[in-house]
């Protein structure tokens, strides 16, 4: 492996927030057996901001899910591959120690700030139910600690905020109070599960600069989910790149937004409404993604590529270093940075 | 920080007890008939409490010399075979009647819910097993199945409220069920599950809460069949015993004499006539005030 590729690590002694090692994972069905994840490997550094990117259904979520073991017990398989949160691991923790983990070493912000709280408790008592479920303080000094963070969160009336109920509050409020609960009590991770998709594009970047202040301020890692990958490179120190349940790509976000390596990055990339002129026609990939109940042969994004050949059918390719990052595609040698801008004429 | 005001939302401000009385007093006002049943159940929960006020005998004091005597100025109902007072019997009645009805409504809610959220988050076997027993017994016309338990278990008030209750359960497990399986899926219990809430926690502030509104609802609108129910079996002579005085027991006597005294059975049976009529009122009202999309006016 390229030393450049190899994600930053920690001091040494402590152990990386999040290691996921060649993770397998699928969904028996009646159908069949969803292969949902593929040799998945990432890891997030303490103090680290990662992207997760790509399409709805590449596995992006079930990935972060399954770290923290919140996907439906019984209804899914892990075939391979090891998880590490905190040098821990959550498949020999008992339903307890799990939920000690959950919102203390590690916190979610999900993607819909509207249905996220609970309509019928007020907000103060959902944020001191949080904190106190985790630490061991009394009811005023989890208020006064709750008031501290919606204060952080740029609220200027936390007091009046605690006291409404989730309807009385807009949805950028909404997800300040969701953000200010996942860094209530201090966790080492956390999870933004797209964290503005349905918010205005004139609340986003207040929002994610939230997330990156106190993540910056706190030492947390934060691993953002997206299919925007314009969002996200702002963000993250490193990315990765999924398909259809497989890493295609990873590396500093500098390297493999400068140099994508994988045609599906490349696609990504063109994709972006920024890029196109006035009026011109918006890229789309062409194909769909692929069933995972009975995927392509050889390289997944294979039916979609227009640099596939008979290598790409005959095995799927895995990562192997590119300029400065990983990329996992036969043909990575053949794809010039030239053929990107011809494409993009 | 100079940021913060652009950014405030205003939120009302939180609302007293007098803003609350008042919000009641405005969904009331929007249907009349809402208030008729909250004044009849008012003035039955009244009848209950102030039974020795109000009653101006004694409802068991024989009065030999005044038997089957027509409403007058002094029994306003008349008087029964052995002379009691049956308007005093009829106010007395209404805690046998009216509280049994409650406490029924009250077991199965508890009950039904209980089972209902346990089999709606166990899932699985369990659940299965649990719904298809609650099928059995639906099953069963509801009055039957009362009258074979009553009848099993002895003739009693208490043994008849049990029958009831029982009978009545099903109704709320599967009430329960749905909504907690609907509930589970919300993103607020997904996200208090990510903050590493216990499922007893989950179950008590998020489903429990969320899950009330429609199991008030059908609470209330059961309230009036419940009483019609509980009357029924007093009626047949299961319920509540002589000399207690019950509705359905004070009409099932009357009945001997309906051709020649109509005032014996005519005012039990008004009473459970008002009185189920005021649950199902309130009950649509309640509805209607829960239900936005019912609303409509």
């Amino acid at each position: 492996m390229a030393s450049a590729s190899e994600p930053r690590k920690p001091d040494g002694q402590k152990p990386a927030a999040l290691t996921i090692d060649g993770l397998s994972l699928e969904f028996p069905t009646y159908a069949g057996a969803i292969k949902a994840l593929d040799d998945v490997t990432i890891e997030i550094g303490n103090s680290e901001i990662v992207g997760l990117v790509g399409e709805s259904g590449c596995g992006k979520s079930v990935t972060t899910m399954a770290a923290t073991r919140l996907l439906p017990e019984g209804r899914y398989r892990v075939t391979s591959g090891s998880i590490r949160l905190f040098g821990r691991d959550p498949f020999a923790m008992d339903e307890t120690e799990l939920q000690d983990v959950r919102g203390k070493l590690v916190s979610t912000i999900f993607q819909e700030p509207m249905n996220a709280l609970n309509p019928t408790i007020r907000i103060g008592k959902q944020l001191v139910g949080v904190i106190q479920r985790h630490e061991a303080v009394s009811r005023e000094e989890a208020e006064r600690t709750a008031r501290g963070i919606l204060r952080d969160m740029l609220i200027a009336e936390p007091e009046r905020i605690m006291r409404a109920y989730p309807f009385e509050l807009s949805g950028g409020m909404r997800q300040r109070v969701l953000i200010a609960m996942a860094f209530s009590c201090n966790p080492g991770l956390i999870i933004a599960d797209e964290p503005t998709t349905a918010l205005d594009v004139t609340v986003q970047a207040v929002i994610l600069r939230l997330i990156l202040d106190r993540a910056k301020r706190t030492g947390t890692s934060v691993v953002f989910i997206s299919h925007n990958i314009a969002v996200v490179s702002q963000l993250c120190d490193r990315l990765y790149v999924m398909y259809a349940g497989r890493i295609v790509e990873a590396g500093p976000t500098r390297a493999v937004l400068e140099s994508p390596q994988h045609p599906y990055t490349q696609a990504l990339l063109r994709c972006l409404p920024e890029r196109v002129e006035p009026k011109a026609e918006l890229e789309a990939i062409p194909g769909t993604v692929p069933n995972l109940l009975d995927p392509p042969q050889g390289c997944f994004y294979r039916p979609r590529c227009p640099e596939a050949n008979e290598q790409c059918f005959a095995k799927p390719p895995s990562m192997a270093p590119a300029p400065d990052h990983l990329v996992a595609c036969w043909r990575r040698e053949t794809i010039q940075p030239s053929m990107i801008s011809e494409a993009q004429q | 920080m100079s940021v913060t005001s652009p950014l405030a939302q205003s939120v009302p401000a939180a609302s007293g007890w007098k803003s609350r009385l008042h919000f009641l007093w405005y969904l009331t006002r929007r249907s009349p008939l809402t208030l008729v049943g909250v004044a009849i159940i008012v003035m039955v929960i009244i009848m209950i409490v102030a039974a020795p006020l109000i009653a101006p005998y004694n409802p068991d004091k024989l009065m030999l010399s005044a038997r089957l005597q027509a409403p007058s100025a002094q029994h306003w109902f008349g008087t029964d075979e052995v002379g009691r007072d049956l308007f005093s019997r009829i106010i007395y009645g209404s805690r046998a009647s009216c509280v049994a009805a409650f406490m029924i409504v009250l077991i199965s809610v508890g009950v039904g819910v209980a089972i209902g959220c346990l089999s709606g988050i166990l899932g699985g076997r369990i659940d299965t097993a649990i719904m298809r027993l609650m099928d059995v017994i639906m099953a069963l016309p509801a009055l039957v199945l009362a009258m074979a338990l009553a009848a099993a278990l002895g003739p009693s008030l208490v043994n008849s409220m049990l029958a009831v209750a029982l009978v009545r359960i099903p109704a709320y497990v599967r009430l329960a069920r749905g909504q907690t399986l609907s509930l589970r899926e919300r993103v607020y219990v997904k996200a208090a599950r990510t903050f590493g809430a216990s499922p007893l926690y989950i179950l008590r502030w998020h489903l429990l809460p969320n899950a009330m509104s429609p199991i008030i609802v059908q609470a209330t609108l059961d309230l009036g069949g419940i009483v019609l129910i509980a009357a029924a079996l007093s009626f047949i002579g299961l319920g509540a015993q002589p000399p207690t005085s019950e509705w359905g027991a004070l009409v099932s006597t009357g009945r001997n004499y309906i051709l020649d005294q109509w005032w014996y059975c005519t005012f039990p049976g008004l009473a459970i006539l008002i009185t189920a009529m005021g649950c199902n009122l309130l009950g649509d009202g309640i509805r209607d005030m829960l239900d936005p999309r019912l609303g409509g006016r």
